[in-house]
């Protein structure tokens, strides 16, 4: 049986960074990532943009050239899918059936696209958007102009409605819910993105509900809603959130449920066994103490950072600040902080300048801010919001006064 | 070729040659160098690609967003850059770069 000092199961943001900061930290031992696809570890952001747009390489888009990992003694194994964990034996099962030791485990295999369940979900031309082959399927559709449906107003919904504007689709975003961004951002940022988009030739479907999906030959040519309105489609992408990939590590007996429960140092509650990432569910200072699980590259980032400390002896508590961003259109939205459980939201800058700040406070404290074409506040509120800075609300909210210059006196 | 010397955050000493029409960001990293975070891709949307540069010749613009990252960290020298937004070109001056704190 083969076997490593580290074992990393899934070579994305998460594993890869884990594996690097092993060899910075010194960690001399074998390190291997088991990895289900194809590829080398890659960014996936670009993948709903300028990949997506055909104006970068794939091979821009790998975390490290290949000839990195060979100088570094990381062996990565593609098409390694791991099914089950033996966390008494310490080894893995492969898809293959093949066995795999370990000194210890960390767990990176983020998550996987959920997936509708209503008729015609299966459809051929019915895409979703996590990797590199279902990037490259949408990207052989867009060189023809044709109906696109997008489902789900997140942000790689709207991303990809901005991609194929711009490649002269003619665009239709439905969302579930009363807005788009429901889940992470404010409202006045909903209704802002909304209006961008529909200038620009989308049209945005709130409330909707989805019945089916109707096709010929195998393949979508209408969504159908609830209402009984059908909407031809050539193609449609969903982007509806994605399920963590941890059933191993559950029936293996880690705790958890929506993800893997993780502690400060990102070790699981099974001895040895670490996990970081999308999958990954703890406690962030940033969410007043609350369970979260962060679907981003600083998280992935950060986690196994942390992790790799922990595995190599060197343990430091993972407390960094969240933070994200997207670019649609000549828009650059950047996030900082968890806006959960705020108490208040002022709006600095100005909106028909397309250049304004979210601020979001909890009793006086900023805990986030969404900023739109607005990187001067995004750079200092990441600094406020890291030092649970008191903000004066009514400077805050006057765009013309430096966001570092409005602390409470 | 660019002609190179990096210093990392142990103080060691990187000196090579790069081939232009990358990013010094992409260079340093490829180079095996760990120091270089550059979490959001060279898109100049974080500022985990900090460094401090030295050129006999003067460098690109800088544009108002990559100063605007600059700012918010508490490293900022007056040859700070972002390393993602520095391009290596044919016939460029050797640079000498620092990588700065992490923030």
């Amino acid at each position: 049986m083969s076997a490593s000092d580290v074992l990393i199961v899934g070579g994305g943001q998460a594993g890869a960074t884990a594996a690097i900061t092993l060899r910075q930290l010194g960690f001399t031992g074998s390190v291997v990532i088991l990895e289900a696809t194809a590829e080398l570890p890659y960014e996936r952001p670009p993948l709903s943009k300028d990949y997506m747009l055909g104006q970068r390489t794939f091979e821009t888009c790998l975390i490290r050239p290949a000839r990195f990992w060979a100088e570094q003694k990381i062996d990565i194994l593609t098409n390694a899918a791991v099914t089950a964990i033996d966390p008494t034996r310490q080894q893995v099962t492969l898809a293959n059936g093949r066995n795999f030791g370990f000194g210890k485990l960390l767990w990176a295999t983020g998550g996987t696209p959920r997936r509708l369940t209503c008729p015609g979900a299966d459809l051929a031309s019915v895409f979703t958007l996590h990797d590199k082959k279902d990037a490259d399927a949408i990207a052989a559709k867009l060189d023809v102009p044709r109906r696109a449906v997008v489902i789900g107003g997140g942000y790689i919904g709207l991303e990809m409605a901005a991609v194929l504007r711009k490649r002269g689709h003619h665009v239709t975003v439905l969302e579930a819910q009363e807005r788009v961004l429901a889940r992470v951002a404010g409202e006045a940022l909903s209704r802002f993105i909304e209006a961008e988009h529909r200038a620009h030739g989308v049209e945005i479907r709130l409330g909707a509900q989805l019945r089916e999906f109707r096709g010929a030959n195998g393949a979508v040519t209408s969504v159908v809603l609830v209402n009984g309105e059908e909407l031809p489609a050539d193609f449609v992408i969903t982007g509806i959130g994605i399920v963590p990939v941890v059933a191993p590590l559950l029936a293996a007996g880690a705790a958890g449920g929506n993800g893997v429960e993780v502690d400060e140092f990102c070790a699981t509650s099974l001895p040895g066994i670490y996990a970081a990432g999308d999958g990954a569910r703890h406690h962030n200072r940033f969410a007043q103490g609350e369970w979260v699980r962060l679907e981003s590259v600083q998280n992935a980032t950060d986690q196994a950072i942390t992790a790799a400390h922990a595995i190599a002896g060197q343990a430091k508590p993972y407390e960094a600040l969240p933070w994200f961003w997207s670019n649609q259109y000549d828009l650059r939205l950047q996030s900082a902080g968890l806006n959960m459980g705020h108490d208040t939201a002022l709006l600095r800058g100005d909106q028909a300048a397309r250049s304004f700040a979210i601020l979001y406070l909890r009793e006086g404290r900023l805990i986030a801010l969404d900023c739109v074409n607005r990187t001067k506040d995004y750079a200092a509120g990441k600094a406020l919001v890291s030092s649970g800075a008191r903000l004066d609300a009514s400077r805050a909210a006057d765009g013309n006064i430096p966001l570092k210059e409005t602390l409470a006196g | 070729m660019v002609d190179l010397v990096v210093i990392d955050r142990t103080g060691a000493e990187h000196k090579f040659a790069a081939a232009p029409g990358m990013s010094l960001m992409e260079t340093i990293r490829d180079q095996g160098i760990y120091d270089i975070k550059a979490l959001c891709g060279g898109s100049c949307s974080c500022a985990t690609c900090h460094v401090y540069v030295d050129s006999e010749a003067p460098l690109s613009a800088m544009s108002e967003d990559e100063d605007d990252l600059l700012d918010g960290t508490s490293e900022r020298q007056k040859n700070s850059r972002l390393a993602c937004q520095v391009i290596l070109a044919e016939g460029m001056a050797p640079l000498h770069v620092i990588i700065a704190p992490e923030d």
